[in-house]
């Protein structure tokens, strides 16, 4: 354990075990924030582990520290969204969403357009304005642009809870400036926005509206 | 954006209709499906006059007692007449200010400040009587003689200006939540900002639910200078997001959206949203 207390200098299988033996909900996050600190991908299934620990504020720093790994942490976040832990599905979702890996674009589509939690709605629509399309090969990349356009639009219009209308909204933008070249999909996405900036009964999400279309403009 | 009513379910999952949850309401054999359609009609904004006479009747109701002798119909009836937006119920809600039950109490003082009508002002003010030397706990009881933050909070959605020398004292209630109430009830009444600091400062609070508390309030007031300070305290994405909608709403009303464009302010309460989703 020596080095484990600071984190500094500690090797993985020693942050791992500070984990294991964390004595207290404050203990914990400290542990996870250094194993997340490390940035080893060896890190990566015990991270995953805490997400199903329901403690919240060490579910955020596994999940920063799941982002920062990023494409590493793909297939095994994948994998445990079969699992049966709701809160840990949660937060796997959040964690996909800032990859941004393409990978997770199916399991994203389905959470924005379908899950009962309005956080989980939230996170979903957001990534899905974050993906990372150079990934993928172009003809693949146009269709699954087409779904993602859908399924933001959709929920940009008529989710019944203003922040998941808003995230789509900001999903929507992050979609529009990933389209690199000119596109004819852009004007059903304009349109969309058009119709929430003047249309939205939310004041908030009518501004954020406003905000991509002025970004998107110039 | 509210789900069409017609086609909402109810919490066995069968499908309730308006018609069909005010006679819910007004039947008295069921007392679940009763106490159950008086949130629905809340919750789903259903304000024709049908509703509004079940839900008035439903505060006078004697069938419905909880354990502590207190009211659950009447309260889910309060709250939702709260969110209906009509004024013609205010004197029915001013007469539960008198009720035994402290949360009927509570729930009326809260629709009361939501329905924003000064007929309520009097009744309000007159629950503040004695004090702070009166405003203690009951013995056994999770909560004070009376619901203190929901009166002063009502007072200041109410623009009630005679009545700062009656809150002023609560600043220093012994009460951390009774405390905010008054300091945003103050700043409402008085446009003073020193007010709304004493809620920033909360954001620093050890204790979680304080935090939350302060985080609410500033974001009920719109504090636009907290704007920061929320998106930065120890709290859930989820509720930091609803402060800073109402910190960012009552911003975008003051600066004439959308007619007007966006301001900076504006935009950079956006960004600290877009950082929280």
């Amino acid at each position: 354990m020596i080095g484990a207390g600071s984190g500094v200098g500690a090797t993985i299988a020693e942050l791992i075990r500070a984990i294991d033996t964390a004595d207290s909900k404050g203990a914990m996050v400290v542990a996870v924030n250094q194993l997340a600190a490390a940035q080893d991908a060896a890190a990566i299934p015990t991270l995953i582990t805490v997400l199903g620990y329901n403690n919240p504020g060490a579910s955020v720093a596994a999940v920063n520290g799941l982002a920062a790994l990023g494409d590493a942490a793909v297939p095994a976040l994948l994998e445990q969204l079969d699992g049966y832990n709701y809160g840990a599905r949660a937060w796997a979702i959040r964690a996909l969403a800032l990859i941004g890996d393409p990978r997770a674009l199916s399991v994203l589509l389905d959470t924005a357009k379908g899950d009962f939690a309005l956080s989980v709605r939230r996170a979903a629509a957001r990534g899905l304005g974050n993906i990372n399309w150079s990934l993928l090969a172009p003809d693949q990349r146009a269709i699954l642009q087409e779904n993602v356009l859908q399924v933001l639009t959709e929920a940009a219009i008529s989710d019944p809870e203003w922040v998941v209308r808003y995230a789509a909204v900001a999903g929507l933008q992050g979609l529009a400036i990933a389209w690199v070249e000119p596109n004819c999909q852009m004007s059903p996405l304009l349109n969309c926005l058009e119709r929430v900036c003047w249309n939205d009964d939310t004041a908030a999400v009518q501004a954020r509206a406003r905000l991509a279309l002025e970004a998107l403009a110039s | 954006m509210e789900p069409d009513p017609q086609q909402l379910v109810n919490a066995e999952g069968e499908s309730l209709t308006v018609d069909q949850a005010i006679a819910n309401l007004c039947q008295t054999a069921d007392g679940g499906l009763r106490y159950y359609a008086a949130w629905w009609l809340g919750r789903f904004r259903v304000s024709e006059s049908e509703a509004l006479q079940a839900l008035v009747a439903a505060l006078e109701d004697e069938n419905d007692r909880a354990p502590d002798g207190g009211y659950p119909l009447r309260r889910n009836a309060a709250r939702a007449l709260g969110k209906l937006g009509d004024r013609t119920v205010v004197p029915a809600l001013v007469r539960c200010l008198d009720c035994d039950d402290y949360y009927v109490r509570e729930s009326a003082a809260q629709a009361l400040g939501a329905l924003g009508d000064e007929r309520a002002i009097a009744a309000l003010r007159s629950l503040l009587a004695g004090g702070v030397a009166a405003a203690v706990a009951v013995p056994g009881k999770p909560h004070l003689v009376q619901p203190y933050n929901a009166v002063l909070e009502a007072l200041g959605n109410l623009a009630a200006r005679d009545a700062v020398s009656d809150i002023a004292p609560f600043l220093a209630h012994e009460v951390a939540q009774v405390q905010n109430a008054a300091a945003r009830a103050l700043y409402q009444l008085t446009g003073d900002a020193a007010y709304c600091d004493r809620l920033v400062d909360r954001l620093q609070e050890p204790n979680l639910q304080l935090r939350r508390s302060a985080m609410m309030d500033l974001g009920a007031i719109g504090y636009l200078p907290a704007a920061g300070a929320i998106a930065a305290t120890l709290a859930e994405n989820s509720l930091k997001l609803i402060a800073l909608q109402g910190v960012l709403e009552t911003h975008l009303q003051q600066s004439g959206f959308p007619t007007a464009g966006l301001t900076a302010e504006a935009r950079q309460v956006l960004g600290l949203m877009d950082e929280l989703l």
